[in-house]
């Protein structure tokens, strides 16, 4: 693969990321005013949850973004494993943070919303559940991370367990099929909806822009690890230099 | 029960929590970059 060879240029990669950080960034929050415009002013209440059914315009972004964090990390570990590309390690370690983020954001909306829904802020179930141990396992990863960085290791055992970790989202997906939970089931695919398109629209405008606000995220910590990397490199010649020269 | 203060408090919440986490990240890469441009 001759082209991703190409890209994993720490020198190409900046040369793209550097304008492309602020463009995914400003679209993102522009996707995100309109559609959060649109979903707490132009659409109407739902029949049956009233106002709270705004909620949905954040809860399902923060959910999409928490679970395909974890699929970013994955895919990055993988590539690092195979290839050995560093900037898929870096890549892995920049959407951790940002991931583990939103995945606390789905929780903490989800239990407002559940509030004045269901009548209680938490249910042991499986999809709330799933989700809480996704949030734990990036957690995991962070720490792991941190540990593999102190001691000096090549990053393989934090891409192992990045691997491992995605094992949780077919579960997260399918809980509210395999198990009886209190977590309305899929009403939202790719083709077909259960909700009416009068109050479904601004979801797209704030999925769309969660995600290049995450996207736009990520690159600037990608940066800020690319940098403190070869400060950290600049820093061990300076030190070899000085002691062959004692 | 009244349906606004829960609406309210999820958007705040997920404004600052994604404003905080934005303008950390500009922060940190910025004092990176610059520190490493200073050095060179």
């Amino acid at each position: 693969m001759p082209s991703l060879h190409a890209l994993a240029n720490p020198a190409r990669f900046l040369k793209i990321a550097r304008p492309l950080t602020p463009l995914l960034f400003w679209a993102g929050v522009a996707f995100l005013g309109y559609g959060i415009w649109g979903g707490l002013t132009q659409t109407p209440a739902d029949y049956l949850q009233g106002e709270t059914v705004r909620i949905l315009y954040i809860h399902v972004p923060t959910a999409w973004l928490g679970m395909s964090g974890w699929s970013g990390i994955a895919v990055s570990s993988l590539v690092f494993l195979i290839w050995r590309h560093p900037l898929a390690m870096i890549a892995a370690r920049a959407i951790a943070l940002p991931g583990a983020v939103f995945a606390a954001l789905c929780l903490a909306t989800g239990s407002i919303w559940g509030r004045p829904t269901w009548g209680t802020w938490w249910q042991w179930d499986g999809r709330l559940t799933s989700m809480l141990l996704l949030l734990f396992v990036y957690l995991g990863f962070m720490a792991l991370v941190r540990a593999d960085d102190d001691r000096g290791g090549d990053g393989r055992i934090p891409a192992i367990y990045g691997i491992a970790g995605s094992i949780l989202l077919p579960i997260i997906r399918y809980s509210v099929v395999w198990w009886n939970t209190l977590h309305q089931g899929q009403s939202i695919g790719l083709t077909k909806s259960s909700i009416d398109a009068s109050i479904l629209w601004p979801l797209w405008f704030t999925l769309s822009g969660f995600t290049l606000f995450f996207a736009g995220v990520v690159l600037m910590r990608m940066r800020t690890i690319l940098a403190r990397t070869k400060a950290e490199a600049r820093m061990r010649r300076m030190a070899n230099v000085v002691e062959v020269m004692a | 029960m009244n349906p606004w203060p829960f609406v309210t408090a999820a958007y705040v919440l997920t404004g600052v929590a994604s404003a905080g986490l934005a303008l950390w990240s500009y922060l940190a890469m910025r004092a990176c970059e610059t520190k490493g441009r200073e050095k060179k």
